[in-house]
């Protein structure tokens, strides 16, 4: 119902506008007058008049589809017998109870009370839905009419469609803003309830993460323990070693680029980089565990170091290339930011290509460079895909990357599989680590953002 | 137009006899950008320890000339020069001359101002520490101060040596150009319009640093300015369209010139 409705006010809008620029046209040249001086075109007097039309109706929309249940769900439970004596939770129990009846959904032969509360529901839900769209279609009308009315030479439409447009950005923008918001705050508050059972201390410097606990009273198990320092080391240690083969390759590609490169060659290599950065993260998790893995682990033996299967070698190298496009192309954007006046100056001394890149181009992008760095750095640490397919599952802090490591985000995901109840540690956990992550990789976000800021403005 | 053809015989023949005591010739030198032609067969000689000027009205291929002395244009992917330049007898296209050499030896000065986002410091000891000049640290100190000294601006930023170089003023900034230029010990200076960016006073300061230059360098400085032309130099060449059109003493250029247009130029009917 309400779908039609938004359709029905779409088309109104169109139509009005659609009259309200031929309305306007007119005004600004009835007949056998003189041309008059209008303020806006006739485009901005129809888009007003669609604005009037349709957005208060369809506030009035939103309003009401957010409202009429709990309204209804008041009406509906105060005219239930025995309702006064039941609490929040057992009347929200026995709502749901009716709303099922009413949508159809019988379990069990429902009391005469709850069929009698269930009509009861149906008929205000049926009077809610012809009063909602009897009220909607009168809005409208009368936007559409005062939004009509308005239209005269002199009105400034072009101001109001143009306001009209700013609340509208400035209401998107706080929509992001606003989810940001409650994703976090979930995220703080579940975390919350996991320090409620494992203290902050013991999480922060534990240097166990062994989150089996007991389901069952009777069963056998560990104790559990939650430290988190082993996890953040599995991070780090593969994120460690992506950075070491995304950050030399980035970066002089970007020099070879920008620097030396043919400018044919440059037009095709540079996108081919950028498709790179668009390869699904899954496919380089196929790449890391099918043939990079193998191949490290049989080196690994072949030297003789202990190696695992899924060693943290193999996953941090395969995350290095999916770094690298990162890194090159913020390199990139910040070589070329570097005015071509230093490259003539430092060239006019005599310097070589190579000393001018060494000594003014790389010294004069390095915070861009620096930024793009701590850019890919989260990417990396924040990375899900290939170290669910290719890092292990078991924390331990190793100083051999032939070993299997386990990482934040690999914990996450197993803690969350499968069929676990919500107010358990090891379920909860998950919120922590979590909580751990959005903080490193917002804190490196701050820093590169900082950084790129302050190099932007340097010329 | 006899007169004038007799005229350029006679200054050929003058040229013929003084070669030796040139530190630049250009011979039938030529530029083209991709097809675009944009000098014509240009014979310009700079002489030691001389300030020479290049007028003539915008577009007419000054900065152009001025570049292929110490191959700049070489930067510009689609640039192509033809004919001979020497410096000291030696040919500059020549594919043996090795570039990075040509350029310690032939400094340049920019339109803009374009100090290195370094401290002044490190600007002026770029230069010399790339081509070795310097065997310790003292060595370095002392071409610094020296350089700026010679640029008129040691005074000024003696005591702030580790500031960024790109904190001067305007005026300042262009005079550390100059003297990260001075300090590699060229023997020869390009300056493409270095007081345009510059306020009355700054230009004031530049003339005279160019001015005091000239005994120990041969210059040569591109300028709009016809008063600049006249006050420092002591040659100048006036470019139209691509073609040299006439070199000659100051003096006598703004005088008394052989070539109607460049009486035309300079009493500013056109440019
Ligand atoms: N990089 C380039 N690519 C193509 N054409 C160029 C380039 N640089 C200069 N030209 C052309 O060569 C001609 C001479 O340019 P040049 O810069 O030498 O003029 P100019 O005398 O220095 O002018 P101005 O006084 O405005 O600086 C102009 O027609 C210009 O359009
Ligand atoms: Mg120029």
């Amino acid at each position: 119902m309400s779908g039609y409705l938004i359709l029905f006010l779409a088309a109104m809008a169109l139509i009005v506008s659609y009259f309200g620029v031929f309305r306007a046209s007119r005004a600004a040249t009835p007949a056998g007058a003189v041309r008059l001086k209008q303020h806006s075109r006739p485009i901005y007097h129809g888009l007003n008049a669609a604005i009037w039309t349709a957005v208060p109706a369809f506030i009035f929309l939103l309003l009401w589809l957010m409202f009429q249940n709990s309204v209804m769900n008041q009406l509906v439970i105060a005219s239930f017998p025995g309702a006064e004596a039941m609490d929040a939770a057992a009347k929200s129990l026995q709502m749901s109870e009716i709303r099922q009846v009413a949508a159809g959904n019988l379990f069990r032969q429902p009391t005469p009370e709850v069929a009698a509360a269930a009509e009861h529901l149906r008929s205000l839900q049926s009077t809610s839905m012809y009063l909602m769209a009897a009220l909607t279609c009168c809005i409208a009308a009368v936007g559409a009419f005062l939004g009509f009315k308005v239209i005269s030479p002199r009105y400034r439409a072009r101001h109001s469609v143009e306001t009209a447009v700013t609340v509208f950005m400035m209401f998107s923008s706080l929509v992001a803003i606003i989810i940001t918001v409650g994703i976090v705050g979930s995220l703080v508050f579940e975390a919350l309830h996991f320090f409620a059972r494992v203290p902050v201390t013991e999480f922060l410097f534990g240097l166990r993460w062994e989150p089996q606990i007991a389901i069952r009273a009777d069963q056998v198990a560990g104790q559990g323990a939650f430290g988190v320092l082993p996890v953040l080391y599995g991070t780090f240690l593969i994120s460690a070693i992506a950075m070491l083969v995304a950050v030399p390759t980035g970066i002089l590609s970007a020099v070879y680029l920008t620097e030396y490169a043919h400018p044919g060659f440059r037009a095709v290599v540079k996108p081919m980089l950028e498709i790179l950065a668009g390869v699904p993260t899954v496919v380089y998790g196929f790449f890391a565990v099918l043939t990079v893995a193998p191949a490290i682990r049989d080196l690994g033996n072949a030297v003789g170091i202990p190696s695992s299967p899924n060693s943290a070698l193999a996953t941090g190298l395969v995350m290095g290339v999916m770094i690298i496009p990162f890194i090159s192309s913020l390199s990139d954007d910040a070589f070329a930011a570097v005015p071509r006046a230093m490259r003539d100056g430092s060239l006019a001394l005599g310097a070589t290509k190579g000393e001018t890149i060494r000594k003014v181009l790389l010294p004069a992008a390095l915070p861009g460079i620096i930024g793009g760095v701590l850019l890919a750095l989260s990417r990396a640490v924040g990375e899900t895909m290939i170290v669910v397919m290719a890092a292990g599952l078991i924390a331990k802090i190793t100083a051999n990357p032939f070993d299997a490591v386990t990482t934040v985000t690999v914990q996450i995901v197993t803690l969350l599989i499968g069929d676990s109840e919500f107010d358990n540690p090891k379920t909860l956990a998950a919120f922590a680590l979590g909580l751990v992550l959005f903080v490193i990789t917002l804190c490196l976000n701050l820093i590169a953002l900082r950084t790129v800021r302050k190099y932007r403005e340097k010329y | 137009m006899n007169m004038m053809s007799e005229a350029a015989v006679e200054k050929a023949l003058d040229q013929k006899m003084n070669e030796t005591a040139y530190k630049m010739v250009g011979r039938d030198v030529s530029v083209y950008y991709g097809e675009k032609r944009a000098l014509f067969d240009v014979n310009l000689n700079v002489r030691e320890n001389t300030v020479t000027a290049l007028i003539g009205p915008s577009g007419c291929g000054k900065s152009t000339f001025l570049r292929c002395l110490n191959r700049m244009n070489d930067t510009i992917e689609s640039c192509r020069v033809t004919g001979k330049i020497t410096l000291d007898e030696d040919d500059i296209y020549d594919p043996q001359i090795d570039v990075v050499e040509l350029r310690a030896r032939v400094g340049m000065v920019f339109q803009k101002p374009n100090p290195f986002p370094k401290s002044i410091y490190d600007n002026i000891a770029y230069g010399p520490k790339i081509h070795g000049l310097a065997r310790n640290k003292a060595d370095l100190d002392q071409i610094v101060e020296s350089s700026l000294q010679k640029a008129g601006l040691w005074s000024e930023v003696k005591d702030r040596l580790h500031e960024s170089g790109t904190g001067l003023s305007g005026g300042q900034q262009q005079r550390l150009c100059i003297a990260r230029a001075v300090a590699v010990s060229p023997e020869v200076i390009l300056m493409d319009e270095p007081c345009s960016a510059l306020d009355p006073i700054a230009t004031a300061k530049v003339e005279e640093l160019i001015h005091e230059l000239r005994s120990n360098f041969s210059i040569v400085i591109v300028t709009h300015s016809m008063q600049q032309a006249a006050r420092v130099s002591q040659r100048t060449a006036m470019f139209h369209l691509g073609h040299l059109v006439e070199e000659n003493d100051t003096d006598k250029m703004f005088t008394n010139p052989d070539d109607q247009r460049t009486q035309d130029y300079i009493m500013g009917r056109f440019g």
